[in-house]
């Protein structure tokens, strides 16, 4: 079963509905399915180390996959080494890889 | 292939536009042959609202001739066999009631979607 | 070498706008350099993307002139996707939805591009391995 790719470009500082797009990926992932949360653009702004980011670090803990993209953590200098733990940078090419791998695709 | 399109995003561009874009590419789509189901979540919920309407704009002397009736689109996809379903908690956070929208909306919860994506080949997020 | 694959994009950002453009650009690259045959249905601001008329300038503020400039066009990155997909034994068919180029009046694409509409993008989506929508806000 290829599960889901959440591609995720929006940021809760100026995105209300970021919260709502976690809740699915942990529902998601509650319900049995594999799920990767792939960090891109300002979606990678909460994922450094000390930013208001609990809902990362705890979808990180309960099983879903998350990822952020190398080249806008570099865009934004947040150090690879400095993230939330349980994020892992990322190069893009890896949600091309979920992609040719069939996981239902979504993008916010 | 059975589609579930989830659309968040609302009165972007509608009044040029005099349409959704995303509701009116469903009905193209649906034209097309495809089997498709809508979500309408956060702020795209209010496009259930029966109510909605414009005055025609004018710029100068050039007169709009059709408004958007983005309500009156939704409930045609519902004609064509489409099911739409409406988050409630995005209702309710904004002040909504089920008398004010249009009819045969199917209502979920946030947390049904997991269980709704299931059902469906390809879930696209708009 | 990956196994070959057909990916589906639905684009919707104009040009010069939002970093969605790049990151689609980029996940379209990364696919065209894996030989992936590639379907995108260009719909609304994004039938832009490959408007041939897009024109380089200079920039007082950095002192360039126009070539030193060297001005990124969405129009070339369009181009160069689909000869690396070529490059690369892929394919990249490219449509641009043909209402919305009407109303934008973004007739005059770049070559490797054609009209079409959404029973284009349903056709693409059908026979995909899968299919990404990156909608505009």
């Amino acid at each position: 079963m290829p599960g889901y790719l959440m591609i995720e470009s929006r940021d809760p500082f100026d995105s209300g509905d970021f919260a709502a797009y976690l809740a699915l990926a942990e529902g998601l992932a509650k319900a049995g399915h594999k799920v990767t949360l792939f960090l891109v653009q300002n979606g990678v702004l909460p994922a450094r180390h000390g930013a208001r980011s609990g809902t990362l670090a705890a979808l990180a803990a309960n099983g879903v996959e998350v990822l952020a993209d190398s080249f806008s953590l570099s865009e934004r200098g947040i150090s690879p080494n400095r993230l939330v733990p349980g994020i892992k940078a990322a190069p893009l090419d890896v949600a091309v890889d979920r992609l040719a791998d069939g996981c239902k695709a979504l993008w916010h | 292939m059975k589609t579930l399109s989830i659309i968040e995003t609302a009165y972007r561009a509608t009044l040029e536009e005099q349409d959704d874009p995303v509701v009116w590419i469903i009905h193209a789509l649906k034209g097309a042959g495809a089997e498709q189901a809508v979500v309408l979540r956060a702020n795209a919920v209010n496009y259930a609202v029966k109510a909605q309407g414009v005055p025609l704009l004018a710029f100068g002397a050039r007169q709009q001739k059709h408004g958007p009736r983005v309500a009156e689109s939704v409930a045609g996809l519902i004609g064509k066999g489409v099911e739409v379903h409406v988050v409630s908690d995005d209702l309710v956070e904004r002040g909504l009631q089920d008398e004010e929208l249009v009819s045969d909306l199917r209502m979920i919860r946030g947390t049904d979607l997991p269980k709704l994506c299931a059902g469906y080949d390809l879930v696209w997020h708009w | 070498m990956k196994d070959r694959k057909t990916l589906t994009f639905l684009l919707m950002d104009a040009p010069f706008e939002n970093a969605r453009t790049t990151t689609a650009l980029r996940l379209i690259d990364i696919a065209a350099r894996r030989g992936y045959d590639i379907n995108v249905f260009a719909y609304e601001g994004a039938v832009c993307l490959p408007f041939a008329g897009q024109k380089q300038h200079a920039n007082a503020v950095h002192g360039h002139d126009v070539m030193q400039e060297d001005h990124p066009l969405p129009r070339e990155w369009v181009e160069a996707v689909v000869q690396e997909a070529a490059r690369n034994g892929g394919r990249v068919d490219w449509v641009n939805c043909g209402l919305c180029v009407d109303e934008r009046g973004a007739f005059d694409s770049v070559a490797g591009v054609r009209r079409g509409s959404p029973a284009d993008f349903w056709k693409m989506a059908t026979s995909s391995h899968n299919t990404l929508v990156i909608a505009t806000k």
